[in-house]
């Protein structure tokens, strides 16, 4: 059996989100390949190939994965799909974005979001905002997975795999890059950090929201997350979302500052080893969960918290 | 321009489910179901861009059991002009959705269909992406802006870091997330109009799709549940807590 990757890269460097998925990967039992599909891609792929686990890397080159649009992704994905018994994404927007596009394609039903590898062809995964875990057993030649990466740990380093360059496929022509904004930050990436400080609604604005809960995320040196009321609101950005519709994490400390404990949220977060709720509703649904509880105001508790770390 | 949308009945997303205790699945016996959230945006875009003039018709397009016409009737009184129920009491994949719903973009030949990025029962966020493939269209998934153009659709998309906002020929699949707009309540009067408007019922069979599901559900049970935590009386608590206790700090 052999697995084929897609990783999660920006060209310049691969992010912690392959690494991850690269441990389910290796976890289906057979040999791993990891496709890096960009422009100007060669670092990535470099650093695939020091994964320990990777047999080999495919570089495929070309303007049209420079975004990593679905279109021409999907179709490089499906040209190599024959020699592959297995195909892994991490589920990030741009694995949950071409993955299923190329499960059509190859006539397969996806397994998404897996976060427990049973058999090569038996998952775990979670449906109604994690309120029910189920297992699945795939009857499809090929498996198809998009991969919850907080569920698996980092592959270490350590390898040395051969880089080989494969030729990039027809773009088909039919999606265009516009434009993209993407948040440029010193804090480390809310997905893959060990500490997340999460506001919700209680914050009230954007310029409370960046008065108390940044000089706490940054004294802990931890990402930022935020509820779905916060982000709908415009107090933090929409990749701020942590739930069960945003980002799904699972940090060493999870602090959650005036977020009620919505399911929805819960899903995205309740997989933190320590969680702590600042809330003052002493029966907000947030303390069900959280291993410390402080019940109390936001915008006295946080500068205090921060002044006194 | 016709558009489709594509709506699901699922359960309410205010319903905190049960896992049946025999591991067979979930309990859904007597549980609120609505229109899956997304898909009440989808209808909302739609019905916006029929405002705008740029949409002609609205078809909104169910597959479920006999209940869903409930689902589509939603849709017709938010503002669609017809519905296809394809009626059916299995479970229905992703995949199988997306090939009933290539059957009727094949029949209604739509220059648009918008769809949930995902449904918020089984989670998948897959059957847009399957759909685009299955006709061959450009997709613009987890939607935050539209404009659509005579010929192309520029889609500005929530993405991990930020926003990417990238232009697509027409016709185009359209997935939408949670920013895209708020949708509307359904008016008494538009309720009352919306049951003298058509549901056309179909079958898989009509559409010629296989529906058997490719996975086998081994079993369902609920997840582990977290130990009870303590409340702490203050700031200096919380912290020796943390550094002693939990070890985090
Ligand atoms: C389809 C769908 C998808 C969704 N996806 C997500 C998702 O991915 N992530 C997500 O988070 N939500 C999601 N939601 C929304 C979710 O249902 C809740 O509405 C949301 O999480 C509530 O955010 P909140 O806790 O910040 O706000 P609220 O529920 O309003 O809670 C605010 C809390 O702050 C407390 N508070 C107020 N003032 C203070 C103060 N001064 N000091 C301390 N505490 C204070 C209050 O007691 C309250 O508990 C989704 C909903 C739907 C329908
Ligand atoms: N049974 C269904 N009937 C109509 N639309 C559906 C159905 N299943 C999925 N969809 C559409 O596909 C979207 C994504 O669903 P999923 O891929 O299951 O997460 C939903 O938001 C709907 O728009």
């Amino acid at each position: 059996m052999t697995t084929l990757l897609i990783a999660e890269h920006h060209d310049t460097g691969l992010s912690d989100a392959t690494a991850k998925a690269l441990s389910a990967a290796t976890q289906l039992g057979g040999e791993v390949h990891v496709l890096v599909a960009g422009e100007g891609a060669r670092a990535a792929a470099d650093a695939a190939a020091q994964l320990n686990g990777v047999a080999k890397v495919l570089l495929a080159e070309a303007p049209a994965y420079a975004h990593r649009l679905a279109e021409p992704l999907a179709d490089l994905i499906v040209g190599l799909a024959g020699a592959y018994d297995a195909i892994v994404a991490p589920a990030t927007t741009t694995g949950k974005n071409v993955l299923p596009r190329v499960a059509a394609l190859l006539d397969v039903m996806q397994v998404s979001d897996v976060t427990a590898v049973v058999a090569p062809d038996s998952f775990e995964r979670p449906i109604y905002a994690g309120n029910a875990i189920q297992t699945v057993r795939s009857s499809d030649a090929k498996k198809l997975l998009t991969v919850r990466v907080s569920a698996f740990a980092a592959a270490a380093g350590g390898g040395l795999a051969p880089v080989e360059p494969v030729a990039a496929s027809a773009d088909p022509g039919v999606s265009r890059f516009v434009e993209e904004s993407l948040a440029v930050s010193e804090r480390p990436e809310l997905g893959g950090a060990k500490i997340v400080v999460s506001g919700g609604r209680a914050l009230g604005s954007k310029e409370k929201f960046d008065e108390v809960v940044l000089p706490l995320a940054d004294k802990l040196g931890a990402a930022v997350g935020a509820s779905r009321a916060a982000v709908d609101a415009g107090y933090a950005p929409n990749d701020w979302q942590v739930g069960q519709t945003g980002k799904v994490v699972a940090p060493e400390l999870y602090v959650a500052a005036g977020i009620s404990g919505a399911i929805q949220h819960l899903a995205g977060m309740k997989d933190s080893r320590v969680i702590v709720a600042i809330n003052k509703d002493a029966e907000a649904p947030i303390f069900q969960i959280a291993d410390y509880g402080l019940v109390g105001d936001i915008f006295e508790i946080l500068p205090e918290l921060t002044g006194k770390l | 321009m016709k558009v489709l949308v594509a709506v699901k009945r699922v359960v309410d997303y205010n319903v905190k489910i049960r896992v049946k205790p025999d591991g067979t699945g979930v309990d859904l016996a007597n549980v609120k179901m609505s229109m899956n959230p997304f898909d009440e945006i989808a209808v909302e875009e739609a019905v916006r861009l029929k405002e705008a003039g740029t949409a002609t018709e609205i078809v909104a397009v169910s597959i479920g059991p006999q209940q869903a016409q409930e689902t589509l009737r939603t849709a017709l009184a938010m503002g669609a002009d017809r519905a296809i129920l394809i009626k059916t009491d299995e479970t229905v994949e992703p995949l199988a959705v997306a090939k009933l719903l290539k059957g009727v973009a094949e029949a209604e030949e739509p220059g648009l269909v918008i769809l949930g990025k995902q449904a918020i029962d089984d989670d998948a966020n897959q059957t847009g992406q399957m759909l685009a493939a299955l006709l061959g269209w450009p997709q613009g998934t987890f939607a935050f802006k539209l404009a659509a153009g005579e010929t192309a659709l520029t889609v500005t998309r929530e993405v991990d870091g930020g926003l990417q906002t990238v232009e697509l020929t027409l016709p185009a699949i359209v997935t939408t997330d949670l920013r895209l707009n708020e949708p509307r309540y359904a008016t008494l009067p538009n309720i009352m109009k919306a049951k003298k408007k058509p549901i056309e019922e179909k079958t898989p069979a009509d559409y010629g799709v296989d529906t058997t599901p490719r996975l086998t559900v081994v079993k369902t049970v609920e997840p582990q549940k977290r130990g009870g935590g303590i409340v702490v009386a203050s700031v200096d608590e919380l912290i020796d807590r943390l550094k002693n206790e939990a070890g985090v700090l």
